[in-house]
C-alpha cells in the first residue's frame, strides 16, 4: 500500500482527498501546515508527498526545499492552481517531480501518483540489458536504479532517474519534449515541456555538467555516451 | 490606414487658403494700399509745388526784364531792334536755357537765329492776344517738357494799350521733371520694403496666432490617439488662451470618465477572477470525492443515487467553468505566458483528437510527419483545436473535417492555417461577428449547453497570445468554417547547435 504524505491546508479539501486516496488503496497521512509535514516526513516515512503550494506559515516551495535537502529520491507531487506559472518553475527547480492542477478528481491524483511510483520502482523491468552500463565516468545500474558519476552514488528523485534511463537506453537519439513526457511522467502529448526542462536541469547539476545530457534546438535531448 | 491618410491629405490641401496666406496678403494689400496713397498724394503736392514755383519765378523774372528793356525799344520797332530785345531778354537768365521770340504784327525775331519756336500753340497765341495778363502753358514735344510763356508788351504810360509787341519764351523744364520722376522713383522704393516688412510683420502675426492653433491640432490628435493625459501649456490670456484651457479641462473630464469606465471594467474583470478563485477551493474538496459518489452511487436507492450523481456530473461542469473563468481572466490580466517549444503540428493535431476519443468523428487532412514544424506552445494549441472541433461537433453537424496546410507570405512569415468545417446549417449572419465572444448565446435563450460559452473565447484568446488571427465563416457549400493562422516563428530558432551529431532521421526537413 503506497504510502502518501498530504501537506493542505485547507480542511475540506484535505479531507476529501485524503478519503479520495484511501478509497485507491493508498494509506494516508495528512497535514495542515509544512511545519507538521516535515515532521511527519520522519514518523510516516512517506512513499510519495502531495504538496500544496499556498500554504499558511512556512510557503510550499521552502517545504519543497526542505524535504529535498532531507531526502533527494523522495517522490513530491506540488498541487498548484492554473496559472501561479511561477510558483510551478520554481517549484518544479526546487525538486518537485511532478505537479496537479486544483482543483483535481481523485483518479487523475491518483494516476500521478502511481505513475511517480512506477518511475521510483522501474528498476529491473528492462530485462536483457546488462544491469550496469558505464558512459564515461557515468555508471547506470538500470537493475537497481542507481547512478553513480566516478565511483560516488549520486541521489536522484524518481523522474530524474527515469529520464536518465530513457534517454541513455538510445544514446544519439534525439528525444522530443513531448515523447518524453510521455514516457517518463506519463503525461499527455500536450502536457507541461517545462516538467522536462527543469528535470533536465536538475539532472546535470548533480551530475556535475558531465556533458551527457545534450540540447537539441528545436528538437529536444539526447544522451551522449562519450 | 488609408481613411486617416485621406482625412490628413484633405486637411492639408487648402494650406494655401489657410490662415498664414489669409494673413500676409491682407497685411501686403493693406501695405501696398497705405504706400499707394501716401506716394500719390505726395507726389501730387510736390510736383505742382515744383512746377509752380518755378513757373513763378520764370515769369517774375521775364516781366522784370521786359519791364527794363521794353521803354528802350522804339514803337514800330525795325526787325534788327526787336532780334536785339529778344537777345536781351533771353539773357535775363544767364544758363541761356531760355529761348525769346519776340512779334510786332507781322514781324518775328528770335534769341536764337532761326529758332522755328515750335512749342508756341496757336491757342496760347490767340490767348496772348486778347489778354493783357501774363499767360503760360506747359508743352511736351519730342519726350522733353517745356514751359512757354507769353505776353504783350503795354506802354508805362498808357498801361491799358498794348503795345503791338508780344513776348514769348520758351523756358525747358528738364530739372523739374528730373525732380519729379525722382519722387516717383523714390515713391517706389518706399513700397517695396513697406510690402516687406507687411509680409514679415503678417508672418510673425500668423506665427503668433498658429502656434496655439498647431499645438491645439497636435494635442487633439495625441488625443485621439489615446494619449488622454495630453495637456495644452495655456500662455496669456488672450481667445486662444482660453480655447487652450477650454481644451484642457474637456481632455481632463473624458480622461477621468475613461479612467472610470476602465476602472469599473477592470474591477467587473477583477470580480470574475476573485469569484472564480474564491470558487476553486471548494471545488478542490469536491472534486476530489466525486469519485467516490459515482462507485457508491450504485448501492444507494434509486432516488439518492440520482441526487448523488447529479452532484458528480455537475461539479465536474463547475469546475471545467471555473476552471475556463480562471483561463480568461489572465488573458484580461495579461498574465497569460507562452511556453514556446518546437514541435511536429499534424502530430500535435493527431494527438488532441485522440485525447478525447474524437479520432473517428473527425476526418483529418493533415500533411506528413516533420513536414510542417512550428514554435507553438503546444498546450495552447491543443485548447485551441479542442475547442473548435469540439464546438463543431457539439453545433455543426457530422461529417467535421480539421484540415492543416502550410502558408504564409514573406510579410507575415510562415503561417500554419488549420481550419475546422462542419456540415450543418452555418451560423446565422446576425451571430457571426459575436462567435468570440463571452457567453454568446446564438438563440437568445439560455439554453445550456456542454460547454462552458467560454470555449470559442478561450481559443480566440490562445491564437492572439500566439500572434495569429481567428476566422469564422460560412462556406458556400453550406456549414460553418473556423481558421486559425498561427505564426511558426521557425524564423527565430537558430541552427542546431551541433548539427553534425543529429541522426538523419531527425534532422529537420
Amino acid at each position: 500500500m503506497p504510502r502518501v504524505l498530504l501537506i493542505e491546508d485547507d480542511r475540506a479539501v484535505r479531507d476529501g482527498v485524503a478519503l479520495a486516496l484511501r478509497r485507491q488503496d493508498h494509506e494516508v497521512a495528512a497535514a495542515e501546515t509544512g511545519e507538521e509535514g516535515l515532521e511527519r516526513l520522519r514518523s510516516f516515512r512517506p512513499d510519495v508527498v502531495v504538496l500544496d503550494l499556498m500554504l499558511p506559515g512556512m510557503p510550499g516551495l521552502d517545504v519543497c526545499r526542505a524535504m529535498r535537502a532531507l531526502d533527494q529520491t523522495l517522490p513530491i507531487i506540488m498541487a498548484t492552481a492554473r496559472g501561479d506559472d511561477e510558483d510551478i518553475v520554481v517549484g518544479l527547480e526546487a525538486g518537485a517531480d511532478d505537479y496537479v492542477v486544483k482543483p483535481v478528481q481523485a483518479r487523475v491524483l491518483d494516476a500521478r501518483i502511481r505513475a511517480v511510483l512506477r518511475r521510483a520502482a522501474a528498476g529491473g523491468v528492462e530485462a536483457g540489458i546488462p544491469k550496469i552500463e558505464t558512459y564515461g565516468d557515468l555508471a547506470v545500474d538500470r537493475a537497481g536504479f542507481a547512478v553513480s558519476l566516478r565511483g560516488v552514488p549520486v541521489p536522484l528523485a524518481p523522474s530524474e532517474v527515469r529520464l536518465l534511463l530513457t534517454l541513455s537506453a538510445s544514446p544519439g537519439q534525439v528525444f522530443s519534449r513531448q515523447q518524453l513526457l510521455e514516457a517518463v511522467w506519463e503525461h499527455s502529448y500536450h502536457g507541461d515541456s517545462r516538467l522536462v526542462d527543469a528535470c533536465v536541469k536538475r539532472l546535470r547539476s548533480k551530475m556535475g555538467d558531465s556533458g551527457h545530457i545534450q540540447t537539441v534546438r528545436g528538437f529536444g535531448y539526447r544522451f551522449a555516451a562519450r | 490606414m488609408k481613411a486617416d491618410t485621406g482625412r490628413r491629405f484633405a486637411v492639408r490641401a487648402p494650406q494655401l487658403r489657410g490662415l498664414r496666406m489669409r494673413l500676409v496678403v491682407a497685411f501686403a494689400l493693406v501695405a501696398a494700399l497705405t504706400a499707394m496713397t501716401t506716394g500719390a498724394l505726395t507726389f501730387r503736392e510736390a510736383r505742382i509745388g515744383v512746377l509752380q514755383q518755378s513757373q513763378d519765378a520764370v515769369i517774375t523774372l521775364l516781366r522784370g526784364q521786359a519791364n527794363r528793356l521794353a521803354p528802350e525799344l522804339p514803337v514800330p520797332p525795325s526787325e534788327a531792334e526787336l532780334r536785339r530785345f529778344a537777345s536781351d531778354m533771353a539773357a535775363a537768365e544767364p544758363s541761356g536755357a531760355w529761348r525769346v521770340l519776340v512779334t510786332y504784327g507781322d514781324l518775328r525775331a528770335t534769341s536764337v537765329p532761326g529758332d522755328r519756336f515750335e512749342e508756341l500753340t496757336p491757342a496760347l497765341d490767340a490767348a496772348v492776344d486778347s489778354s493783357r495778363a501774363t499767360v503760360f502753358q506747359r508743352v511736351k514735344s519730342g519726350g522733353h517738357t517745356a514751359l512757354v510763356v507769353g505776353m504783350s508788351v503795354t506802354f508805362a504810360d498808357q498801361s491799358t494799350t498794348a503795345s503791338g509787341v508780344q513776348v514769348f519764351l520758351t523756358v525747358p523744364q528738364a530739372t523739374e521733371q528730373a525732380y519729379v520722376d525722382a519722387l516717383v522713383t523714390a515713391v517706389e522704393r518706399g513700397t517695396v520694403p513697406a510690402l516687406a516688412l507687411a509680409v514679415l510683420l503678417a508672418l510673425l502675426a500668423a506665427r503668433g496666432v498658429l502656434r496655439p492653433v498647431r499645438a491645439l491640432r497636435s494635442a487633439t490628435r495625441s488625443i485621439a490617439e489615446g494619449r488622454l493625459e495630453t495637456r495644452l501649456a495655456v500662455n496669456g490670456s488672450d481667445e486662444l488662451a482660453d480655447l487652450s484651457h477650454t481644451f484642457n479641462e474637456t481632455a481632463a473630464a473624458l480622461e477621468q470618465s475613461v479612467a472610470e469606465l476602465r476602472g469599473m471594467e477592470a474591477r467587473a474583470r477583477r470580480f470574475a477572477a476573485d469569484v472564480s478563485h474564491e470558487l476553486r477551493t471548494p471545488l478542490a474538496a469536491m472534486s476530489a470525492v466525486t469519485d467516490v459518489l459515482d462507485e457508491d452511487a450504485a448501492r444507494l436507492d434509486p432516488d439518492t443515487a440520482t441526487a448523488v450523481r447529479l452532484i458528480s456530473q455537475e461539479t465536474v461542469k463547475l469546475a471545467r467553468l471555473v476552471d475556463d473563468l480562471m483561463e480568461i481572466s489572465r488573458f484580461d490580466a495579461g498574465a497569460a505566458v507562452l511556453h514556446l517549444d518546437e514541435i511536429d503540428l499534424a502530430e500535435s493535431l493527431r494527438r488532441t483528437l485522440a485525447a478525447r476519443a474524437w479520432t473517428d468523428l473527425v476526418h483529418t487532412h493533415l500533411p506528413p510527419p516533420d513536414v510542417l514544424r512550428g514554435r507553438v506552445d503546444p498546450r495552447r494549441l491543443d485548447v485551441v483545436v479542442a475547442n473548435l472541433v469540439g464546438n463543431a461537433l457539439r453545433h455543426g453537424a457530422r461529417p467535421v473535417q480539421l484540415r492543416l496546410t502550410g502558408g504564409g507570405t514573406p510579410d507575415t512569415g510562415r503561417l500554419a492555417v488549420i481550419e475546422v468545417l462542419d456540415s450543418g446549417p452555418g451560423i446565422p449572419d446576425h451571430v457571426l461577428p459575436h462567435v468570440f465572444e463571452r457567453f454568446y448565446k446564438s438563440d437568445d435563450a439560455r439554453t445550456r449547453t456542454e460547454g462552458s460559452g467560454l470555449g470559442l473565447a478561450i481559443a480566440a484568446e490562445n491564437v492572439r497570445v500566439h500572434g495569429g488571427i481567428v476566422r469564422a465563416a460560412n462556406r458556400p457549400a453550406g456549414g460553418a468554417v473556423f481558421t486559425v493562422e498561427l505564426p511558426l516563428h521557425t524564423h527565430e530558432l537558430p541552427d542546431d547547435a551541433t548539427p553534425g551529431a543529429v541522426p538523419a532521421k531527425e534532422r529537420r526537413p
